[in-house]
């Protein structure tokens, strides 16, 4: 956990003196949402179009951190310097999807009420769709975590992370959008129709979750 | 007698169709230096990453402080100090965050103290607070050697430790990673004088990553050198 922290804290304070993620990710998003409120021409979204709309979003955002998630490891002998200490590498992973997690935590903290303002979402949905975002989070950040680190080494990274990552989340993209669609229904939030379907995106998080971990060591390898 | 910190048998390493070291065969025991000489592309680099447990062997025997690498990389790593072309240290952060970073990552006890004795002996003490990639090439070539003797490593591996330094650089990092202590070291350099001067053993490879010499220093000369230089490819 130590090893997890020190990486995690280090990434954080890099973001903070950078800001390389975090503020393309929050314009990306909002401008999508103005994008999607003139080319819809609708003032209000509900349902599975809503769920369709902050999904996609979010999932485009989070690419764009997902890209830069390994530069300073590649660019800067991050992975080298892991690999000569004394640490299992699986906490690379582990600190790497902590932090894609605090970014998407973080620009959906921004994003969710610029949504909720364009579209008319009702106030009393964002809670249960902030929880089930949390779920995504996770999920997009496990996955991104290994996707990334795959492409890290490859000459065509910004075109093999999202080739590869897409088709990987299309499972979790499927249950997010069948657990938003009630959550974000006309008439206020039906948690009762959410249910399985996070149940769903908890399952993915964890297997992706277990397989970064169990597989770190070796995609590290040259 | 002690075991050796170093075993390599027939080693070789394959870059797809392209051997670049081919049956490498060395000793080195405690408290050695071995300086490993040979044109550009002739693997001397390679060599070291792999002693580093950084890059898999694609054939041949590895030891490195009596672990069987790359099996058994976990117990050597942490007991090596690895200097190469790049310093390691993240740009964004200053230098003593950066070099806290590696201080916990191999968990070095008093690492503040650690941090303040090394940055003053390489003339750094005032750039503590200054980030990483406002340091001048020579600054960070002394920035990445306090990072490689931080945890205290008995094996050294370093690739031209005094590029971009002057004299003076030359001189602050000597009582680090010179032959002071003891640690056993591999150096790789151009500097063949002043390689050989400091030097137990030789390893002298030539372009095709083939080995001309491997022995006591005794045994190779300066015009040895020049030998090999002389039948590299222009």
């Amino acid at each position: 956990m130590a090893t997890l922290r020190t990486i995690l804290v280090k990434d954080l304070r890099i973001e903070l003196r950078t800001l390389q993620s975090l503020p393309a990710m929050a314009l990306f998003a909002v401008t999508t949402f103005v994008i999607f409120r003139f080319g819809l021409d609708r003032t209000e979204l509900e349902g599975s179009l809503a769920a369709g709309v902050l999904l996609v979003t979010v999932l485009f955002a989070a690419l764009l951190a997902i890209n830069r998630l390994f530069v300073a490891e590649r660019d800067e002998g991050g992975f080298d310097a892991i690999r000569l200490a004394p640490v299992d590498s699986a906490q690379l992973f582990l600190a790497k999807v902590g932090a894609l997690f605090i970014y998407l935590a973080v620009l959906e903290v921004i994003a969710l009420p610029v949504f909720a303002m364009f579209f008319g979402t009702e106030a009393e949905a964002l809670p249960a769709t902030l929880g089930l975002l949390a779920l995504v989070n996770l999920g997009l950040a496990a996955t991104g975590a290994l996707v990334s680190t795959i492409g890290a080494n490859s000459r065509a990274r910004d075109l093999l992370t999202p080739l590869v990552l897409l088709p990987l989340v299309v499972p979790l993209m499927i249950s997010a959008a069948g657990a938003a669609e009630p959550l974000l229904a006309a008439g206020g939030p039906d948690l009762s129709g959410a249910g399985k379907w996070m149940a769903s995106l908890a399952l993915y998080d964890l297997v992706f979750l277990l397989v970064g971990y169990a597989v770190y060591e070796f995609l590290l390898e040259d | 007698m002690p075991p050796p910190v170093v075993e390599v048998l027939s080693l070789r390493r394959d870059f797809g169709d392209e051997s670049v070291l081919r049956e490498v065969s060395l000793r080195l025991d405690q408290g050695q230096t071995l300086v490993v000489l040979g044109p550009n592309g002739a693997g001397k680099s390679t060599l070291l990453r792999m002693l580093a447990t950084l890059l898999r062997p694609t054939a041949g025997e590895l030891r490195v402080l009596g672990a069987e690498l790359p099996r058994r990389a976990y117990e050597a790593r942490g007991r090596i100090g690895f200097l190469g072309h790049a310093p390691l240290l993240y740009r964004d952060l200053t230098l003593i965050e950066a070099l806290r970073f590696h201080a916990e990552l191999h968990r070095v006890a008093a690492a503040e103290e650690r941090i303040r004795d090394l940055t003053e002996a390489v003339g750094l003490g005032r750039r503590r607070d200054q980030l990483v990639r406002t340091l001048s090439a020579g600054q960070l070539q002394r920035a990445a050697v306090c990072r490689c003797v931080l945890h205290g490593p008995e094996l050294l591996l370093l690739d031209e430790p005094g590029s971009h330094l002057d004299p003076a650089g030359q001189a602050t990092i000597r009582p680090l990673i010179g032959p002071g202590d003891g640690t056993t070291r591999v150096i790789v350099t151009h500097d063949v004088e002043g390689g050989l001067a400091e030097a137990d053993r030789v390893l002298a490879l030539d372009a095709q990553g083939s080995v001309a010499y491997e022995g006591p220093v005794a045994g190779f000369t300066p015009a040895d050198a020049r030998v090999l230089y002389a039948g590299a490819p222009r």
